[in-house]
């Protein structure tokens, strides 16, 4: 075989998949190289997400690393042609929006986008080949186990987590070695451990993005836990919604058997563990951990108080380690390079990096990971390149259902667990939603109480019946039917809500509430004093209006009003009527000369 | 009603004996495993789109476990459904980024496409809507999903070319 000289990786996650980007893409790429004679010296790689969702798909091309962005059938052949027969990058199909380029034709390294990430976490994603054994083992795949196994004894290995400082990525936050030790210390024979990839965060993507691109990582950290606390058996819980993490999860694992990677004599050390995969079946509550034990035992997911906490008694009444996506997909870099490496990134009580989903109205939506203590203001700004269309940034809520928005003023703010805390709102598992001028407060908290209302899974009474009530109220206030008396009942109820409820679903659901109680006070006394949404998004409070000056009469909208509540003789001004308005927006989408206003 | 009658004749479940012997052949697949419950009902949801009734008796039977529980548990999640879903399942994500960028007034524009509310198949058995929870596609948001393939950055016009492609 001639020694390959160039590698083209081709992104293949869920959102490039949905563009056709999967076979299509490579198909034709390998196609194109065999016509031209390059089969052999080309080396193409079905690589995972990348997680430049807003440019997929995506190819690029190394030994440069020159990201070709939005790419079509059409493209194919020219960057073949061009680019790898003649040798020059084809300009034109380099991120036309201008958006990724900081030079003429940036490397991948030099792209705003990744240059002011540390990628540990998502280190492989995108890059290696996820259905291949072979390509994660170059890159080190299976190095730290193999060290953990023949030179450190189960303590050390706690110890160097410890060490490292890593908190769980889930959204609790609690510390990885703390949680290995506990499960370590009990004397059973049996223990379990599980990889919590129950993503159920709405806005949050890594766990999915991790699992499909690099599911060797989290194999080869749960063999490290396993061999940690003294257990012989995993279980990956992951989301039905997620059938492509599934299928790669189901190969990962049978290409370790066939390795020797898992099972009774793992690299020849005579340690056991295997895993095996259970599949949600759509409960948010999952998420919490006692509710994921009940429901791998097949029952419904309901939460337990604890203690007992699972690493005394988990599943089956065995000790149990629950650890999320990422937190594992951080865990070989650490064998590798040391803890001392590692809590060398980030801040004195939050260290290492963590992912964020970046999402909602931002121009480069995709997965950024970034040292803790970064500033909301960069990821927002610097990396996630701004609101688009020259909008008025408003509000980024983080941690999605459990956690609140914030304001501008405290952009500049370090992300970390307890800075976030302070400010109302929480890590959780990395969802950021940035939200524009044209976004509604009220209605974003009244979205996030539909979905805990939901999602309650009814076995105590303060979140069951609390969240309905505060949904209620919300809704009660979004029709522009709410009083300065439902903004204090809002509050009080949240507050009992948090101190009483069981488990973290109900102790942080008010979270949505509070926050934009606290930050936009304002926004709620406009809907409930002068029944106005400012945002225009309350339907109940939005009054069309055409403005005579703007409005050339050319009937456009009246033709297109599904109610005929648009009157007015052609070439003059028309007119709405109110009262036979049913608000649906459609004058205002087919206006061409932006003569509709909202207020 | 008459999607319910269309699909009974159609996937009649356990009195057609070859289907009663798939059913078998799932829960035989599991005898082994703990907590099989969960794994059982994907794999019969796989199979007939929902959970049939006469599906749920023959576990129940064949696992030992009381109908009431399995009810519970079937309930619980929304990944399961006790009725029979139309030819094609259109999941409309209402995530926080597909909300923010309008996924609500796509699920409201199809909704008066099909005349059905959120949650209903229509009369002719060719479509369910269904309003759902996060992708993780947010990248492409708002977006929905028919069966595996999803389809992104909507706009609510988009929706009658996307019912086009399955009529």
């Amino acid at each position: 075989m001639a020694t390959q000289q160039r590698q083209i990786v081709v992104s293949d996650g869920i959102d490039c998949h949905a563009k056709h980007a999967d076979k299509n893409i490579v198909k034709m790429m390998r196609r194109a190289l065999t016509k031209n004679n390059l089969a052999d010296q080309i080396e193409l790689v079905r690589a995972g997400c990348l997680s430049l969702c807003e440019f997929e798909p995506v190819v690029i091309v190394y030994p440069e690393g020159i990201v070709y962005s939005h790419v079509t059938a059409s493209d194919v052949e020219a960057i073949v042609k061009e680019h790898l027969v003649a040798g020059t990058p084809v300009e034109r199909l380099i991120a036309p929006e201008n958006e990724l380029r900081s030079e003429r034709i940036p490397a991948i390294d030099n792209i705003p986008f990744f240059k002011d990430q540390v990628r540990i976490a998502l280190r492989n994603c995108g890059m290696i080949d996820p259905e291949n054994i072979d390509e994660y083992i170059a890159v080190q795949g299976y190095k730290a186990l193999a060290k953990v196994l023949t030179t450190m004894t189960p303590d050390q290995v706690i110890d160097e987590m410890k060490k490292s400082g890593l908190r769980g990525r889930g959204g609790g936050g609690f510390p990885t070695g703390n949680k290995w030790e506990f499960a370590a210390k009990q004397d059973n024979t049996v223990k379990y451990m599980i990889c919590n990839g129950d993503e159920g965060d709405p806005g949050a993507f890594m766990d999915r993005s991790v699992l499909e691109s690099d599911p060797h990582s989290v194999l080869e950290a749960m063999t490290i836990g396993g061999y940690a606390i003294g257990s012989h058996q995993g279980f990956i819980y992951v989301r039905a919604e997620y059938p492509v993490a599934v299928e790669r999860l189901q190969l990962a694992i049978e290409q370790a058997r066939t390795y020797g990677l898992l099972g009774d004599n793992i690299l020849g050390t005579g340690f056991a563990f295997d895993i095996d995969i259970r599949l949600g079946a759509g409960a948010f509550v999952c998420g919490e951990e006692t509710a994921l034990i009940n429901s791998i035992e097949g029952k419904r997911g309901m939460p337990n108080p604890k203690p007992p906490f699972p690493a005394v008694s988990g599943l089956w009444g065995k000790p149990t380690v629950i650890n999320n996506v990422e937190t594992l997909a951080s865990i070989p870099p650490i064998f590798l390079r040391g803890a001392d490496w590692f809590s060398s990134i980030g801040t004195e009580r939050s260290k290492g990096t963590k992912v964020f989903a970046l999402g909602g109205n931002i121009n480069h939506t995709g997965l950024v990971e970034v040292p803790m203590g970064t500033t909301l203001r960069q990821v927002i700004f610097d990396i996630g390149g701004g609101i688009p269309k020259g909008k008025k940034f408003k509000a980024v809520q983080t941690g999605g259902p459990s956690g609140g928005c914030i304001t501008e003023e405290f952009l500049d703010t370090p992300i970390e667990y307890d800075t976030l805390i302070k400010l109302g709102s929480m890590m959780g598992s990395g969802g950021m939603i940035i939200m524009d001028e044209d976004t509604c407060m009220v209605d974003v908290a009244r979205f996030y109480l539909d979905f805990t209302k939901d999602e309650s899974c009814g076995k105590c009474s303060p979140c069951r019946i609390g969240t309905v009530r505060l949904l209620e109220i919300l809704e009660k206030i979004t029709m522009g039917k709410g009083t300065m008396d439902d903004l204090d009942a809002l509050r009080n109820l949240g507050e009992q809500i948090k101190v009483a409820s069981l488990c973290g679903l109900g102790q942080t659901a008010p979270n949505p509430v509070l926050s934009t109680l606290n930050y936009f006070y304002d926004e709620y006394v406009a809907h409930v004093v002068e029944k106005r949404c400012p945002a225009g998004v309350c339907k109940s409070l939005v009054h069309y209006e055409i403005d005579a000056q703007a409005c050339k009469g050319c009937g456009v909208c009246a033709k297109n009003c599904p109610v005929e509540a648009i009157t007015g003789e052609i070439k003059s001004a028309h007119l709405i009527d109110d009262d036979l308005c049913i608000r649906c927006g459609t004058c205002a989408d087919v206006c061409n000369f932006d003569a509709v206003a909202t207020h | 009603m008459g999607q319910v009658e269309l699909r009974t004749e159609k996937e009649t479940c356990c009195g057609g004996l070859e289907r009663r012997e798939r059913v078998l052949k799932a829960i035989e697949r599991h005898r082994h495993v703990r907590g099989a419950l969960i794994p059982v009902l994907h794999d019969i949801q796989d199979m007939f789109g929902y959970l049939p009734e006469e599906a749920l008796t023959l576990v129940s039977e064949q696992m030992q476990i009381a109908m009431a529980e399995i009810y519970g548990v079937a309930t619980f999640y929304s990944f399961f459904s006790l009725e029979p879903k139309g030819e094609h399942v259109i999941r409309v994500c209402l995530g926080t980024a597909c909300y923010v960028k309008g996924s609500q007034a796509v699920l409201d524009k199809l909704s008066e496409q099909l005349a059905i509310p959120v949650g209903k198949t229509t009369p002719d058995g060719k479509f369910t809507l269904e309003a759902m929870r996060c992708l993780g596609a947010c990248g492409l948001a708002p977006v929905l999903a028919i069966e595996d393939h999803v389809h992104g950055k909507l706009l609510p016009d988009d929706a009658t070319k996307i019912l086009d492609l399955y009529r």
